[in-house]
């Protein structure tokens, strides 16, 4: 007991550390006294450096967040964002707004991208449903796939009009464009967190099943289409504003699990505070390894989070059979 | 019933493998109809619609042509063979990230060593290093991951395609790490397109699809045997690890070339290898590789002869075939309800 402690207590120190990094690390030389001193330093200190650092937490909030709904709705560990299409989904919702409306407000955008996702993830709990064998690993496997053909029509429509270049910004997204005026939809997310812990139990239910939650007296369709238009508004706006966050809602909400056990709700802080951890690392690692230029944030991500769920599906076969 | 039939339909044909219906039609003659049907195809691919200078067209069309059959025979061939081996229908090596981890070496190389020492080893011996370099890779790797340790199928494919991906994650990583110019030589290095084939490759290209044709020509009964299943095929005395080991360095060599000449292809395997499955009429892989080529050779003339011709995007047809592979690829999910 006292070893989760620490543990908890080092996250919290961990993450707090990172955090005042992430306002500090940069181009611009800023430091605590200078702040006091200079005006200029300050000014970039708002404008910058502060939105930046809020928007990496908020958009790592909503991706693991997003994929804890997501893994107690469908029951399945290895389901989130990313491995179901939603993000993509996302994405092409981004690319049609630049074709149709390119001078649409980013609300807008935002908008039509949470439509997107949320027809895309619906879309994948329907193939779900009509799937004999749902084990384990063939509904990652369906929703990995279900991605790539939404990145193809993404890819060819980018093509025809001659978006490629701004998609590949997009898909590669990072946090260097953040600013002041910029980010601020994203305080969405703490709405999408609470709401989350509030349904959480609900959600658990429901990923027993259809007859199992009616019997319990909750009504299934309504409370499956709630999590799934959360984990759709938490996607779109973090894909409008930041772009493509990979695996983040799988790794961080197993990693979670691991150290806490499978109690989702008593989780959701925790998963809310590693998942901004990890993606503040991410980050820093990208702004320092090629400094002054940056590796977005996305891609240390998808190498490390690669990794990790290689590991957790080899380590879980020991529990789960195939 | 269908959905049952066609899902045990390998098993089941196994010790009578001449197919799911009898028809009229032998697979014999399916492939001679097949055959002649696609040299037409190519004659009209070759002398149609030539706008402008007949001289300066035809070779550029030509070279085209070549590539295209390289790449129906290395993906059409490659996906019928991994399916064999690793007892799957639905996955195919580029789904499970070979040509990831050719682009991820490829990366690796330039990052490594600079890109003026690419540079300066231009040319063939340059392409059969990375070949080799990619055939000893991808058999270690993917030999480790089928050679049975993780247990059930799926986890070795899921893992297959999370490799995938992190292959892509690192080469995007890499890449960002180069310098502009270093990235400008890779990324001509990486990857080919069909409309602006490198010709000089070419050659090598055809040698390398004639050797593998003649590999898969003399181990077609092993291939046969395969389709029992694991433990039947060995209990008739095929040494599953050899088979597999040697069909995966196969694969690996196809799929480089096929990568360096036309670019990667997620789906087309894919595409290729369930039509021939339904086509042909027979599982001995003596009729089902022939068509996987024809099939796939087909449908790269009359895609990209119809996206010249009519939608004048001729830069597009493999994103077209990925979008209609993928979309084939739900479709049999969905009617098999499972993978």
């Amino acid at each position: 007991m006292t070893n989760k402690r620490l543990l908890l207590a080092a996250i919290v120190v961990v993450v707090t550390l990172l955090t005042v990094a992430s306002l500090l690390v940069g181009g611009y030389d800023i430091t605590v006294a200078s702040m006091v001193d200079d005006p200029a330093a300050r000014n970039m200190f708002l404008i910058s450096r502060v939105p930046r650092t809020l928007a990496l937490i908020f958009a790592a909030m909503a991706m693991s967040i997003s994929g804890v709904i997501m893994q107690m709705i469908t029951q399945n560990k290895f389901v989130e964002p990313t491995t179901a299409g939603t993000a993509q989904w996302a994405g092409l919702g981004v690319l049609a707004t630049l074709i149709v409306l390119p001078d649409a407000p980013p609300m807008t955008k935002m908008l039509i991208a949470t439509v997107f996702a949320l027809v895309g993830t619906l879309l994948f709990v329907g193939v779900l449903r009509r799937l004999s064998v749902r084990t384990t690993l063939v509904v990652p496997l369906v929703g990995i796939m279900l991605g790539a053909v939404v990145g193809a029509v993404t890819t060819f429509l980018a093509g025809t009009f001659d978006l490629l270049q701004a998609m590949s910004a997009w898909r590669s997204g990072g946090f260097s464009g953040i600013v002041r005026g910029f980010y601020e939809p994203m305080w969405a997310v703490i709405v999408i967190a609470v709401l989350a812990y509030l349904l959480a139990h609900r959600f658990t239910v429901a990923g027993l099943g259809k007859e199992l939650a009616t019997n319990v007296g909750m009504r299934y369709e309504q409370i499956v289409l709630v999590g799934v238009a959360m984990v759709a508004v938490a996607t779109g706006v973090t894909t409008v504003v930041v772009g493509f966050i990979p695996f983040l809602g799988l790794i961080v909400p197993n990693l979670v699990s691991m150290m806490l056990g499978d109690d989702f709700r008593k989780n959701l802080p925790w998963v809310a505070l590693v998942g901004a951890g990890l993606l503040l690392a991410c980050d820093l690692v990208g702004r320092t390894v090629v400094a002054p230029m940056e590796i977005p944030a996305s891609v240390v991500l998808g190498v490390l989070g690669a990794v990790v769920f290689v590991v957790l599906i080899v380590r879980q076969r020991r529990y789960v059979s195939a | 019933m269908s959905v049952l039939s066609s899902r045990v339909a390998p098993r089941i044909a196994g010790p009578v493998l001449d197919g799911p219906k009898a028809s009229r039609f032998t697979p014999r003659m399916r492939l001679a109809v097949l055959s002649v049907i696609v040299a037409i195809a190519i004659v009209c691919f070759l002398f149609l619609f030539v706008r402008g200078s007949f001289a300066f067209a035809f070779p550029r069309r030509l070279n085209m042509v070549g590539a295209m059959a390289v790449a129906a025979f290395t993906h059409g061939l490659g996906t019928v063979v991994f399916h064999t081996v690793t007892d799957n229908r639905i996955l195919t090596p580029s789904i499970i990230g070979f040509d990831s981890l050719y682009t991820l070496m490829q990366t690796l190389m330039v990052f490594v060593f600079g890109g003026t020492v690419i540079a300066n080893t231009e040319g063939i011996p340059k392409l059969l290093a990375q070949t080799a370099l990619m055939v000893a890779l991808a058999t270690v790797l993917y030999g480790w991951l089928f050679s049975g340790k993780l247990g059930s199928l799926f986890l070795m494919l899921l893992v297959g395609v999370v490799l995938g991906l992190a292959f892509d994650s690192i080469s995007t990583f890499l890449q960002r790490l180069l310098s502009p110019t270093e990235y400008d030589m890779l990324s001509v290095e990486l990857f080919g397109r069909l409309s602006a084939v490198k010709g000089d490759y070419l050659p090598l290209a055809f040698g390398v699809c004639l050797f593998a044709g003649i590999v898969l020509w003399k181990r077609r009964h092993h291939l046969d045997a395969l389709l029992l299943g694991r433990e039947a095929a060995m209990g008739i005395g095929v040494s599953y690890k050899r088979e597999l080991t040697s069909m995966l360095m196969l694969i690996a060599l196809l799929v480089a070339f096929s990568t360096a000449l036309v670019g990667p292809m997620t789906f087309f395997g894919f595409i290729v290898a369930t039509l021939a499955y339904q086509v042909t009429g027979s599982y001995k892989h003596i009729y089902v590789l022939p068509m996987a080529f024809l099939l796939g050779f087909l449908t790269l003339l009359l895609g990209q002869f119809v996206m010249q011709h009519i939608f004048y995007a001729g830069g597009f047809l493999t994103v077209i075939i990925e979008f209609a592979g993928g979309i084939l690829f739900l479709i049999m999910i969905l009617r098999r309800g499972t993978l």
